[in-house]
């Protein structure tokens, strides 16, 4: 037996073991250029002329000579003086998505405690009722609440669009805080009950604070996700320009004939950053809020 | 009995007041045992009893907000499915009424229907495989401690963080055939003749040892731009199971002589299996019903015209809500039965393994 494996120069364990530490950088630079590139990709065309672009669609950098701002400045500028409009863009998805925070943590909070705390009849069963609305596709929520929405009135507005957010955003949000919920040890809730705490109180002054990296995650996770969202934007606010999101905003300015491509990069800059911006402040937070749990199984 | 209180609890019209006056009693919980029961009944709030009050009170405004939100806008549109409802008219309609089963026939007599799940189902299936496997590779990739490894993990979910809007348009450019990075550097360095209008062909001939086939080569982007946007998220999920998979399983087999493919497919593989099978589920659920990313990528021209695409076309460019809303209503179904198939064959499956 021992005679038979020193006679292998090159056991199988070891060759793979090779090959595996090989192919594990090859991998994490194939990783860090996928991800990375398009990013890079889209500053580098938003500081370049769009001659520049044209002339050497390939080079990767750009010159100091031509080096421009141009593009952003288009972009910014109010529509009344020729730009875009970008600015109210920002403000308007500020807006809704804040408002989407909001109310989703309002209508979640309560539920997810819920769900996680106490024993009621019905209990397990409303937990999975909240992920089963994912099983409905937004297109079909989309269409009544399309008609609904020009019912009363409320096509076009923000605060219309910040309720169907809540549509998206409420179970996610449920899956995320119940989680959380139920790693705090209940000894912790009882003995404010003890000192004369309502179950009101309890939550307020106890569970909440405690609560607090995960509601934060959560509501980051709400944020961006209100952000980033572009199927109700385009189907509430299409026909309403001044309440426009930067999504949409930026989508309407690629179907225009005359925007440059550079221009065009400009507005992606501007819609990626504060979402960018935000994850980055909080990855660890977010990361953890999203897969707590996901260890466990 | 625990009916009764249900109902109770559950239809009544200030639910939100009750908890507090429960759970004021929940504090001095010993010292007046029926304290608040002025009846005779023995013990009518108990702890459990008073806990369910509670959780019914504290689950009701959310669930009443999905109810607004979710479970009525998904009814109406069962409703709308079968009523011959167009935009225009709808604002004097009645909810019921003009009822029809015109709205099914149009869905599946119109031309490229079911070509157009088919598409769907091939999107599905191919952004689902391959988030999850690149989202597999990566973890196994970034499992071990390497300098800069949390820069890189970060970076990592930066497609699944940014919007999709701006994503949509660097990938547009960038596959251009006017003016796309992929397009010169494709000419420059592997010699191509053509630019090649990735996002925009049908199907495009490859020729392979001398055989020619055609690739469907639209659809095969637009599954690409998927897998690269939802990767971080299969990742995100698999690297959190893989750290807290108990070294010494490794260490032992390491110690056995089991080579890294042997480690991964008898020890970790069966760690991940129950993740695997939740993200697959996941991801095929929100594939499936997507709509943003190839309405911005290709409109749903060249062999990409999934479901959902269409239903927004039946909405907006002939305003026939009746036909839009059959249209997903067909799309749910489709993807329930698909679930129930796979939870029949696999549910039962996975929850031995687990």
């Amino acid at each position: 037996m021992s005679d038979a494996r020193s006679q292998v120069p090159f056991s199988r364990a070891q060759f793979e073991e090779r090959l595996f530490g090989v192919l594990r950088w090859v991998v994490i630079a194939f990783l860090a250029v996928i991800t990375l590139a398009p990013f890079y990709y889209m500053v580098l065309l938003s500081v370049k002329p769009i001659d520049a672009l044209l002339l050497d669609p390939g080079r990767l950098w750009v010159s100091t000579k031509e080096f421009t701002l141009s593009t952003y400045e288009e972009v910014l500028k109010p529509t009344s003086e020729g730009g875009q409009g970008f600015l109210d863009m920002l403000y308007n998805s500020a807006l809704a998505s804040v408002g989407a925070v909001v109310l989703t943590m309002l209508a979640a909070i309560p539920g997810s405690y819920a769900v996680s705390r106490l024993r009621f009849f019905g209990g397990r069963h409303v937990s999975a009722l909240f992920l089963a609305v994912y099983l409905f596709p937004a297109t079909l929520l989309a269409v009544p609440l399309f008609v609904m929405f020009a019912r009363m009135g409320l096509q076009g507005s923000l605060v219309g669009l910040a309720i169907v957010y809540i549509a998206q955003t409420v179970p996610v949000s449920i899956y995320m805080m119940k989680n959380y919920f139920v790693t705090i040890p209940f000894s912790i809730e009882e003995s404010a009950a003890l000192d004369g705490c309502s179950r009101l109180q309890i939550i307020r002054k106890v569970v909440l604070p405690l609560a607090a990296p995960s509601l934060m995650a959560t509501g980051l996770y709400i944020f961006m996700i209100a952000w980033n969202e572009f199927l109700f934007a385009l189907l509430f606010l299409a026909a309403t320009p001044e309440s426009w999101t930067v999504s949409l905003g930026l989508q309407q300015l690629a179907n225009g004939v005359e925007v440059s491509k550079t221009v065009l990069m400009a507005g992606s800059v501007v819609l990626t950053i504060p979402v960018v911006v935000l994850f980055l402040a909080a990855e660890r937070l977010l990361t953890e809020g999203l897969t707590s749990g996901a260890d466990k199984s | 009995m625990t009916h009764s209180t249900t109902r109770e609890t559950d239809g009544a019209p200030q639910p939100a007041g009750r908890p507090e006056a429960d759970a004021a009693g929940d504090g001095r919980d010993g010292g007046r045992p029926g304290g608040t029961a002025p009846r005779g009944r023995r013990g009518p709030l108990t702890a459990a009893r008073r806990e369910n009050r509670a959780g019914l009170a504290f689950v009701t405004p959310t669930l009443v907000v999905v109810g607004v939100v979710v479970v009525l806008p998904i009814l109406w549109t069962v409703l709308l499915a079968f009523q011959d409802a167009r935009l225009v008219d709808i604002q004097g309609m009645g909810l019921l009424g003009n009822w029809t089963l015109d709205n099914f026939g149009a869905v599946f007599g119109s031309p490229g229907f079911w070509s157009s799940l088919w598409t769907t189902l091939l999107y599905t299936v191919g952004a689902t495989a391959g988030s999850i496997l690149l989202g597999l590779i990566a973890a196994l990739a970034l499992r071990e401690p390497f300098r800069g490894r949390g820069l890189l993990r970060g970076s990592m979910l930066l497609p699944y963080v940014a919007p999709v809007v701006a994503v949509a348009f660097v990938w547009e450019i960038a596959l251009s055939p006017q003016f796309g990075v992929i397009n010169e550097w494709g000419a420059e360095l592997l010699g191509w003749d053509d630019p090649v209008a990735f996002l925009s062909t049908r199907s495009y001939e490859v020729a392979l040892f001398g055989l020619h086939f055609e690739i469907p080569l639209a659809l095969l982007t637009v599954v690409a731009f998927e897998t690269w946007r939802y990767f971080p998220f299969a990742f995100l999920f698999l690297l959190a199971r893989l750290q807290a998979v108990p070294d010494g399983l490794e260490e032992a087999a390491k110690v056995d002589g089991a080579a890294p493919t042997q480690r991964f497919r008898h020890v970790l593989l069966p760690q991940l299996m129950p993740v695997i099978a939740l993200l697959c589920v996941l991801r095929f659920i929100m594939t499936f019903n997507k709509f943003d990313d190839i309405y911005l990528l290709t409109g749903g021209g060249s062999g990409t015209d999934v479901v959902a695409v269409r239903v927004y076309e039946f909405l907006t460019a002939r305003f026939d809500v009746g036909a839009a809303a059959a249209q997903a209503l067909v799309l749910a179904v489709v993807l329930m039965v698909l679930l129930g198939l796979y939870f029949a064959f696999f549910g039962k499956k996975v929850q031995e393994e687990s």
